[in-house]
């Protein structure tokens, strides 16, 4: 995936080879400006006390001290954001891999399950389908219908700390179809003589899968694992829309605290140390993530 | 042999269909639902509207004396009226303009400013290549909330809160390193001679990237221009963050506001609302699904 430059370097640069500074300003600029500067930012006022309007004052760690100390409820959506991620993200990818698996063969008609796989996908984050979700799962909803019809009782999905959070990770796993298009793609890619000399060696279906697709595919499901991580953690339009944080915060994930406190208590500087909380939890697994990928993540084409 | 192929056909094709309508029939739900009552809505299983049933019909007809079956027709779309309607005196027609007027620019700027970049780290040797390229890389996983505050007091401070220029700036600044990835590995595909021997016949950079590469990138500008549509008119948090009066909100703040603007919600209007949001991306996605599934395949994958 991270590639660098791959032409072998001329000793000299000439004067044609300046001009890429021309076509690369608008990036640099607004890298600086409108990335690196509120990056340095947002970690100087995660030390400060700074809300809108008012003066920004040093305070050490306090923030940091108060988030992990005297902040109840940013525990609980450190918490909920972990059971989401670990929820969505595996689900998400494992749900896609064995669909495109599922699909990656001569049929007739494929390609529209792929394309009506993928709609879906195409909804994102957007507020509609989380309206969609609070009427489904709402107690004399659709789905409490098909429950009750079953003879079962009634589910609060969204009323009981117990389930709110699982309901929203449906409607996270409902758009797996783009991840499963990438799948699918990467699937297709795999040359079948290597299938077939696997079989000739004996190996059954099951060691076809792991000795040869999995490692084959292994730089596409890397980098949706990366991707998906990255914004699971960061979610925050669903509960937002759907439950906002309740019921006893049991969805009050970390982009709607960061939200809360930024721009309904203007506890800016505040905010920014949950910001970086949440930066570092990413670098963190994302290292991680990139250590153990050597293992199985295999870049040799 | 062949008996149980056929058979294995078989139950592929049931399953391929099972899953299609469990994904499906959320969105199919929502449209019928648009036609419903929230009496309808709630504690049934039924799909199908009952006022298009004949009974539903003769009970319509025998409520409205007078009516023909037009009058009838057109009242099955009251909830899509009463919810364009809107709330207070911003309307969905302004909401969709709001909407338009932030992704449409931010969609061509995106397209412009990225190919440019693109162009440049695909096509040039300069000095710091290699870092700036992994800084670019860096950006992709640099989340946006770690920075959504300090823009935020930057922009307040410049006047830029509540307009549309949170949008449009980032966007001519190449601010999606996606699409500039995308783009350098579209470019790193075409072949380099192409352009090497423009140049050497004594055609400008500039020059070559439009008239040699650009036709030649159609496709992908044409997947990066349906994703970031897609993205941008689906945002919601920069929105909320950067958009603070009603009458500039986009669609996406429009569903919020008329969700939060009943105290008792009727669901079936609603549910009108949110057909109307999703309808531009449903006819763009159908107008152009080859390019959101071959282009989701190819992007950012291979490299």
């Amino acid at each position: 995936m991270v590639q660098t430059a791959t032409k072998p370097r001329r000793r000299r640069y000439t004067r044609r080879d300046y001009q890429a500074f021309l076509y690369i300003a608008p990036w640099l600029l607004g890298f600086v400006v409108l990335q690196l500067y509120p990056f340095i930012m947002s970690l100087l006022y995660s030390f400060c006390n700074y809300s809108l309007g008012s003066s920004v004052k040093f305070i050490g760690l306090d923030n940091y001290v108060r988030l992990f100390t005297r902040d109840a409820d940013f525990v609980k959506s450190l918490k909920a954001t972990g059971i989401f991620t670990l929820a969505v993200v595996p689900g998400k990818l494992i749900l896609s891999l064995a669909v495109a698996m599922f699909l990656n063969r001569d049929m007739r008609g494929i390609n529209l399950a792929r394309t009506v796989y993928y709609i879906p996908s195409l909804f994102g984050g957007s507020v509609a389908v989380a309206v969609l979700w609070k009427v489904l799962f709402q107690d004399n909803g659709i789905v409490n219908a098909y429950i009750n019809a079953l003879g079962l009782q009634t589910i609060q999905f969204w009323g009981d700390p117990r389930y709110a959070l699982g309901t929203i990770c449906s409607l996270e796993i409902w758009q797996f179809g783009s991840s499963m298009v990438m799948s699918l793609a990467a699937l297709k890619q795999v040359p079948a003589s290597l299938y077939e000399a696997a079989s000739i060696d004996g190996a059954n279906a099951w060691h076809r899968f792991w000795h040869v697709t999995i490692p084959q595919i292994s730089p596409v499901l890397f980098f949706n694992l990366i991707m998906q991580t990255i914004q699971a953690l960061q979610n925050f339009t669903s509960a937002s829309v759907i439950t906002n944080g309740g019921p006893l915060k049991s969805t009050y994930v970390m982009g709607l605290k960061l939200y809360k406190e930024a721009f309904t208590n203007f506890k800016m500087g505040y905010a920014s140390a949950i910001s970086w909380v949440m930066f570092l939890i990413i670098m963190a697994v994302t290292l991680l993530l990139f250590r153990f990928s050597s293992a199985w993540v295999s870049y040799d084409d | 042999m062949k008996k149980k192929s056929k058979l294995n056909l078989f139950f592929s094709y049931l399953l391929i269909i099972l899953i299609g309508l469990v994904l499906i029939y959320p969105i199919v739900w929502m449209f019928f639902a648009a036609f419903k009552t929230n009496e309808e809505i709630f504690g049934s299983t039924a799909l199908w509207p009952s006022a298009w049933t004949g009974a539903g019909y003769q009970a319509w007809m025998e409520a409205n004396p007078g009516s023909g079956f037009w009058q009838y027709f057109v009242y099955q779309f009251h909830n899509f009226a009463e919810g364009w309607v809107g709330v207070g005196q911003n309307s969905y027609a302004n909401f969709f303009w709001n909407s338009f007027q932030i992704v449409i620019p931010t969609v061509i700027l995106t397209l412009v400013s990225s190919t440019l970049v693109a162009y440049g780290f695909a096509r040039f040797n300069f000095p710091c290549k290699n870092l700036l390229f992994a800084i670019l890389i860096g950006t992709l996983m640099l989340p946006n909330a770690v920075v959504i505050i300090p823009r935020y007091s930057m922009y307040a401070d410049w006047g830029w809160v509540n307009t549309y220029l949170p949008f449009w700036v980032p966007a001519a600044l190449a601010g999606a390193p996606f699409f500039v990835y995308m783009l350098i590995q579209f470019m790193r595909g075409l072949p380099h001679e192409l352009d090497e021997s423009a140049y050497i016949d004594g055609c400008s950079t500039f020059r070559t990237l439009v008239q040699i590469l650009l036709p030649l990138m159609v496709p992908a500008l044409f997947s990066a221009g349906l994703f970031q549509f897609m993205w941008t008119y689906n945002d919601y948090m920069n929105s909320l963050v950067f958009i603070n009066s009603a009458a500039k909100y986009p669609v996406s703040l429009g569903l919020r506001l008329s969700l939060d603007g009943e105290s008792v919600v009727n669901w079936g209007k609603m549910m009108a609302c949110s057909c109307t949001a999703v309808l531009p991306l449903v006819l763009l996605f159908f107008a152009a699904q080859k390019h959101f599934v071959e282009g989701i395949a190819t992007t950012g994958m291979k490299g």
